[in-house]
């Protein structure tokens, strides 16, 4: 009881103090992240510069806050869409069942069988850098998950006595789906995007290092790790700042999931 | 039980034709002109046509399909833009620096891994599983990207045990696999620990434990056995993806693998190269899943009737 009490509240605190780094960090650290000093080139941790300054003597901390908010903003956004496009797909086929729901399924099952973070580069590599491109191409990657999720969970709710009950009463499909399946749906779905959140985190992060992602010189945390890295002898505060935001938010992440499921009683 | 297999492997060709039409359609169909993109904006249109002829990008979309396909079949991959070599030779030489590093990390994760889920599992509650499982939590949080430049700072450049980059002896091999595995090691000692916990509810326990035998000697002895089904099916399903994951642990590591091989492509906008290492990559997955369920149908009879 203590534990499972004590992911739900360490996670919930870790995503809480990321969610307002993100929206009031920027706000309380009035250094531009883009700011250019060259005077304060790879300049260590000091009381100016909390986290240190950047090859090109741009101020740490304001970019690992601004990372937050590019990394947060992108990762909902991923999986908002992920869960709208497999949410719709995987219902449609549970619901229409027969030949659509395994023609569908079929598809889902062939961008399965392709590895997620692969296709997400090959996307990225193909459509090219930048933010709306990384979004699609890790949309693309994450959508099949809440397809299956979703039909599986139709699937097996159909079957419920309650929601016989319902149809044996007369409701109408629409009613039956919206008064009766989803909040039954939202459980499991929450716990899935929740652990999704952190996956996005580690996916736009490995892009962006890769050269696919946010284009310099925006602050992405992946971008920050890549030109890190040239410095690690001299100034490993540039590799282990943005290194320590991307392990503690997806650790949040992985705690708020695991309580969710553990509250929920069901794993995602 | 052969047939078992002979029917696995009839059902491995429609899905890994899926794969390959994927990755043909990833870089044939999706919006945006690869000769474009290779040659840049102030090509004139008679460089770019010319291209476009020499790559066979002028031809109908059905027939390059076809030129794909039959290609593949007879292991030929075209001929790299920016190498000026064919694909599939380029592939061979960097493949094998890939296979070790995931078998390397495979290795690591294993070793992490049983060790953790048995003190775990063994008494589930107690502080030594406490103890483990927010250390696996920690390793699933900590993605390759973090983990490895971390170890370089810390062993590589304060403490000079091991070299920073580069793909050589033993030593070389040490970081990259650490960094690789422990997520996995996270995973499956997790997954262990659960079936553990599980095992332990059965039937067959309390008769063991009745016949006089300690809990945690029929545990090993009765127990681990079935408890590890779902490990291995794990393990399987998690190189497939750990092949993947060796894409961004080569790039910290300049490992001269796979990884580094599709990210050099990319950037050169070599979109043959990045076509056969994206199959590549794909096909080994599908292989790795499938090895997966040819060893759970040996380890579980159950399955070979199941799927029959």
């Amino acid at each position: 009881m203590a534990r499972r009490n004590l992911s739900l509240v360490a996670g919930c605190a870790i995503v809480a103090i990321l969610a307002m780094a993100a929206a009031l960090g920027p706000l309380l650290v009035r250094a531009d992240p883009l700011a250019i000093d060259l005077t304060q080139v790879l300049a260590p941790p000091s009381r100016g510069h909390w986290l240190g300054c950047d090859a090109l003597g741009r101020d740490m901390l304001a970019r690992v806050l601004w990372g937050a908010r590019l990394s947060l903003t992108v990762s909902t956004m991923v999986v908002l869409l992920s869960l709208a496009a497999g949410g719709v797909v995987g219902g449609v086929a549970a619901l229409a069942g027969g030949r659509v729901d395994s023609i569908v399924m079929r598809l889902v099952d062939v961008v399965l069988a392709f590895p997620g973070f692969l296709l997400a580069i090959a996307l990225a590599a193909i459509l090219g850098p930048g933010l709306v491109d990384l979004v699609v191409a890790l949309t693309a990657m994450g959508w099949t998950g809440y397809a299956r999720l979703v039909r599986g969970e139709v699937l097996s709710l159909r079957e419920r006595e309650y929601v016989e009950a319902a149809r044996v009463l007369g409701a109408a499909p629409r009613r039956l789906l919206l008064r009766h399946l989803m909040p039954a749906l939202a459980g499991p779905v929450a716990v899935q995007a929740t652990f999704g959140v952190g996956g996005i985190i580690v996916a736009e992060a490995a892009l962006s290092f890769l050269g696919l992602g946010a284009l310099p010189p925006a602050p992405s945390w992946g971008n920050m790790l890549d030109s890190g890295r040239a410095f690690m002898l001299v100034a490993p505060h540039l590799t282990t700042a943005p290194a320590v935001a991307i392990g503690a938010s997806v650790l949040g992440f992985n705690l708020l999931g695991d309580g969710l499921a553990r509250t929920i009683g069901r794993r995602g | 039980m052969i047939g078992y297999f002979v029917r696995r492997l009839v059902a491995l060709v429609p899905v890994a034709l899926g794969v390959a039409t994927l990755t043909f359609a990833l870089i044939h169909l999706v919006p945006g002109d690869p000769v474009v993109a290779m040659l840049g904006d102030t090509a004139g249109p008679a460089d770019i046509a010319g291209l476009r002829h020499e790559l066979g990008l002028d031809r109908p979309i059905a027939a390059q399909y076809a030129g794909f396909l039959w290609g593949l079949v007879h292991g030929d991959l075209g001929e790299s833009i920016s190498m000026k070599e064919p694909v599939t030779r380029l592939i061979a030489a960097r493949f094998p620096a890939t296979l070790e590093l995931t078998g390397a990390a495979m290795l690591v994760a294993i070793a992490i891994a049983f060790p953790l889920g048995l003190i775990a599992g063994a008494n589930p509650g107690g502080a030594a599983d406490v103890g483990a499982m927010s250390f696996a939590i920690l390793g699933i949080s900590v993605p390759h990207l973090c983990l490895g430049p971390l170890l370089m700072i810390l062993f590589s450049l304060e403490l000079g045990w091991l070299p920073l980059t580069g793909r050589g002896g033993l030593a070389h091999l040490v970081l990259p696999a650490v960094t690789m595995g422990t997520a996995l090691a996270a995973i499956l000692a997790r997954m262990l620990r659960q079936s553990l916990v599980q095992v332990r509810e059965a039937d067959y326990l309390r008769t063991a434990r009745s016949k006089g035998l300690s809990a945690f000697a029929a545990l090993m002895r009765h127990g681990l056995r079935n408890a590890l089904t779902p490990v291995i099916t794990l393990l399987g399903l998690e190189t497939g993806a750990l092949l993947t994951g060796a894409i961004v642990t080569e790039m910290i590591f300049s490992w001269p693998g796979m990884g580094r091989l599709l990210i050099a492509a990319i950037s050169a906008r070599d979109y043959p190269l990045v076509e056969g290492c994206v199959l590549t990559f794909a096909l080994s997955y599908v292989a790795v899943n499938m090895a997966t369920d040819l060893v759970y149908g040996i380890v579980d009879p159950r399955i070979r009737l199941i799927s029959g």
